[in-house]
């Protein structure tokens, strides 16, 4: 429940260090990396990093490229929860040993890259020879190579006639059109759709007038010709289309048995990326010619452990200094288990800046409370509590936040499961009908305090009253911060006068007709209570109206700030109403719930009934569960956010980044 | 007698009226979704739940819908005696939710979709930008608060 206190630190130490010194703080991963402005005329200066950065950046990029294509032609088994996993931590011992052999497993990488090139020109290939038999399919009845010219006395003429024809309109045509010469010999090869294929002998001297007259109705030559028979030549196509898918195959195959070597990829490319921040890092660093200098933020219950492990390898100087009063630390939080599961909450909103409360704690708390109210289903919550639990012990090196996140909806169901006994929800009221239906007989859930949808207002009235519980812990805790200032009158008249107020309206509302015609509660206060909460509600908003200005000289400008803040006891209305969100959803959950039973048991009772119950009841309840969850998320989120931290919280933090090795597939043991 | 036929009107307009401005609402922040999806589909679960935000109008309108209809004994409860005047009582309760689950159904998906656009830009701040559709719907749960509480408070 608190923001880490953080200290600078100062590291001096040998040019010959540098690396070994890095490398060490990027696995303490306990600094952040802030090198305060300094004049220059020190002597010291920066080194250029950008070329070897980029050089293991190239690397890294060669090792993804490789995975990818690993990926395609030996895809690792994943199942569909891996995004749950986490990173694998291996020994430390093991990622030396990938290390050590990079050379050879980059170039692996690189016949990797490179022999999925080769495919992609084999493929292309193919195409190429698809396309040249598919040109040559026509000629293939032919039996001399397509570029004979003829024998002594006969020229060979081959070409095409376009458009459709048959054998006889072709005949009939070639012969209309050539009507004072010879006979020539026509040999038809193909009809196709659009162009008839032919061969034609003729002696050698009518072939111009022939070829002329022929052009007339459309011939023309192929603008491609063999010098093989295109049976011989479509036989060769085959033999290298052939090849190259032997080829393709081979190439697969030895892809598919890299597809071992995909650890080492992974390994290798984590160990360029730590080594390119490292260098990034590097690029910052003020150096002369023989020292250099880091200097970072560093949590205080780390600092001295570090700085003293620094100093025994290395022999650097390192010196550790609180912050100067008017300096923004990064902001890492530290909580116990409880405050931990709502960290990631706190961030989505905003990090505390200087000064202010960590939330977490109490928004977990109010977080699990509210959820559960406004999800109220035994059954579902049950189901949300196991289905975490299950993937907590099955994944136990998932990503941190995503176990906090896992083990917030565990308790979380295990609240929904309390408010479903309270309100005897068991996936709606799925126990009164199974037994009515299929059994004869009704049991009823007898819910443990009421039912919600007999007495919508009783849990109205009790939702405003939780959220009023909500605000004032909010407003509570800003009078802690101011307490912990010691602006003790800003406590007194930020907190405690609006604390009076509302208070003092509250008890006044409650006796009134009003109140008792809503709500069918009735109070009698004694004449000494009403009078009481009377004075403290004029009191209340006197300080407020007198003193919420007090910053300011002028009395009428002081008047309207103050008559201003008053104005927000009508946002002190709309938060409390903002609270019937809970009944509302709470209903929503329940009625939908008994919608599906319903409808699962109009088929009446027996085997045939249950046989449609049964599907009817499982998506119908799955659907329910999916739209109530991302509800009661949504919306418990938004009271969180908007009621309860609009009370205290502002926010603004910039998060700590510790300079830490930054991988993708594995973590590495380090033994520190 | 004819009184049921005022209470099926309210529940049919609840029902019709809220289930359209979900459709609509969701159809909004789903073309957005599959915007953003097919340039990059690893946001395709975080632009989902953005999507659904506006489906929850159609939920409400049911649910009065159903709270009614149970109310009238269209639910297998036997025949109940509606009277015109509680016929037309359940019809006016059953307005706001109808009325208000439509427009705020259709202004929930747009701000659904410009969410999804901050998605698209700035995947971290998914859990900002569900908040922004998360404040259209308050006023649909006032209204659906509004009209379970009239159809409870009824008396035949």
């Amino acid at each position: 429940m608190a923001v880490c206190k953080m200290q600078r630190m100062n590291i001096f130490g040998l040019q010959e260090d540098r690396k070994a010194i890095l490398e060490r703080l990027q696995a303490w991963g306990a600094l952040e990396i802030n090198i305060p402005e300094t004049d220059s005329g020190d002597g010291l200066a920066t080194m250029d990093t950008t070329a070897s950065r980029q050089r293991y950046e190239r690397r890294i990029q060669t090792l993804q490229q490789a995975l990818e294509v690993l990926d395609r032609y030996a895809p690792a088994h994943k199942s569909m929860l891996a995004g749950l996993a986490g990173k694998d931590l291996i020994e430390k011992s093991d990622y030396t040993a990938v290390c050590a052999r990079r050379h050879e497993i980059l170039s692996a990488a690189q016949t990797v890259l490179n022999q999925d090139k080769e495919i992609g020109e084999r493929k292309a290939t193919i195409v190429r020879l698809k396309n040249q038999l598919e040109g040559l399919a026509p000629w293939m009845t032919l039996d001399v190579p397509m570029n004979f010219r003829g024998t002594r006395e006969t020229r060979f003429l081959l070409g095409t006639f376009p458009g459709l024809w048959t054998q006889e309109t072709l005949l009939e045509a070639i012969a209309a059109a050539t009507p004072d010469l010879p006979a020539q010999d026509v040999t038809i090869l193909s009809l196709g759709k659009d162009y008839a294929y032919t061969a034609i002998l003729c002696l050698k001297a009518d072939a111009q007038a022939l070829e002329e007259a022929l052009r007339g109705i459309g011939f023309a030559r192929p603008s491609q010709l063999t010098d093989k028979a295109p049976s011989e030549v479509g036989k060769d196509l085959v033999a290298q289309w052939k090849a190259e898918e032997d080829g393709i195959a081979k190439l697969e195959a030895s892809l598919w048995e890299a597809g071992a070597s995909r650890r080492d990829f992974e390994i290798l490319s984590d160990y360029f990326r730590i080594r390119a921040d490292k260098y990034a890092v590097l690029g910052t660093l003020p150096q002369s010619s023989h020292t250099f200098l880091v200097s970072g933020y560093v949590p205080a219950d780390q600092a001295k452990k570090l700085a003293s492990d620094l100093t025994d390898r290395y022999h650097a100087a390192v010196e550790i200094e609180e912050l100067p009063e008017e300096e923004e630390a990064p902001v890492l939080l530290q909580n116990n288990h409880v405050g931990k599961m709502s960290e990631s909450l706190v961030k989505t909103f905003a990090l505390p800046h200087k000064g202010e409360l960590d939330p977490s704690f109490f928004t977990t708390i109010f977080y699990i409370f509210f959820f559960g109210l406004m999800l109220s289903d035994a059954a579902y919550g049950a189901i949300v509590s196991i289905v975490c639990a299950v993937a907590l012990l099955k994944f136990p090196r998932m990503g941190e936040n995503m176990k906090q996140s896992l083990r917030l909806f565990f308790w979380c169901g295990i609240s929904t499961t309390f408010w479903g006994i309270m309100f005897g929800g068991f996936f709606g009221d799925a126990v009164t009908v199974v037994t009515k239906t299929f059994f004869g007989h009704e049991i009823t859930l007898k819910p443990v305090w009421f039912a919600p949808l007999e007495d919508p207002t009783k849990l109205l009235i009790y939702s405003m009253l939780f959220g009023l519980v909500h605000l004032y812990a909010g407003l509570l805790l800003k009078g802690y911060m101011y307490l912990r200032r010691k602006d003790f009158v800003g406590c007194f008249f930020d907190v405690v006068c609006w604390l009076l107020m509302v208070t003092g309206l509250i008890l006044m509302l409650l006796p009134t007709e009003i109140f008792y015609s809503i709500s069918q509660m009735e109070f009698h206060f004694s004449p000494a209570l009403q009078q009481a909460s009377k004075i403290m509600a004029i009191v209340g908003a006197a300080g407020i109206l007198l003193m919420s200005g007090r910053g300011r000289k002028n009395p009428f400008l002081r008047l309207a700030l103050g008559a201003y803040d008053l104005y927000n006891i009508t946002g002190w209305l709309s938060d409390v109403l903002s609270y019937s969100r809970l009944l509302a959803l709470g209903l929503a959950t329940g009625v939908i719930a008994q919608v599906f039973n319903q409808m699962g048991s109009m088929f009446g009772g027996g085997i045939l009934g249950a046989i449609a119950f049964i599907p009817v009841f499982l998506i119908g309840h799955t659907l329910n569960l999916a739209i109530n969850l991302l509800g009661a998320y949504v919306h418990t989120c938004r009271l969180q956010y908007v009621e309860f931290y609009g009370k205290f919280y502002e926010g603004g933090g910039r998060e700590f980044q510790p300079f830490h090795q930054q991988t993708n597939y594995v973590e590495i043991k380090e033994e520190i | 007698m004819s009184g049921i036929v005022y209470a099926l009107i309210g529940i049919i307009l609840a029902v019709t009226l809220a289930g359209c401005g979900s459709a609509f609402g969701v159809k909004i922040a789903g073309q957005a979704a599959a915007g953003v999806t097919s340039v990059d589909p690893s946001k395709f679960s975080k632009v989902l739940l953005l999507q659904l935000l506006p489906g929850t109008q159609g939920i409400y309108g049911l649910l009065v819908g159903f709270i009614a209809m149970g109310k009238i004994g269209l639910l297998g409860g036997g025949n109940v005696d509606v009277s015109v005047t509680s016929g037309l009582l359940i019809l006016a309760a059953c307005l706001p939710i109808a009325v208000v689950g439509l427009t705020s159904a259709i202004l929930q998906g747009k701000t659904s979709a410009a969410s999804i656009g901050v998605v698209a830009k700035k995947p971290e701040a998914f859990g900002k930008s569900m908040l922004f559709p998360a404040m259209v719907e308050t006023y649909a749960i006032l209204a659906l608060l509004v009209s379970l509480l009239a159809v409870n408070g009824i008396q035949l």
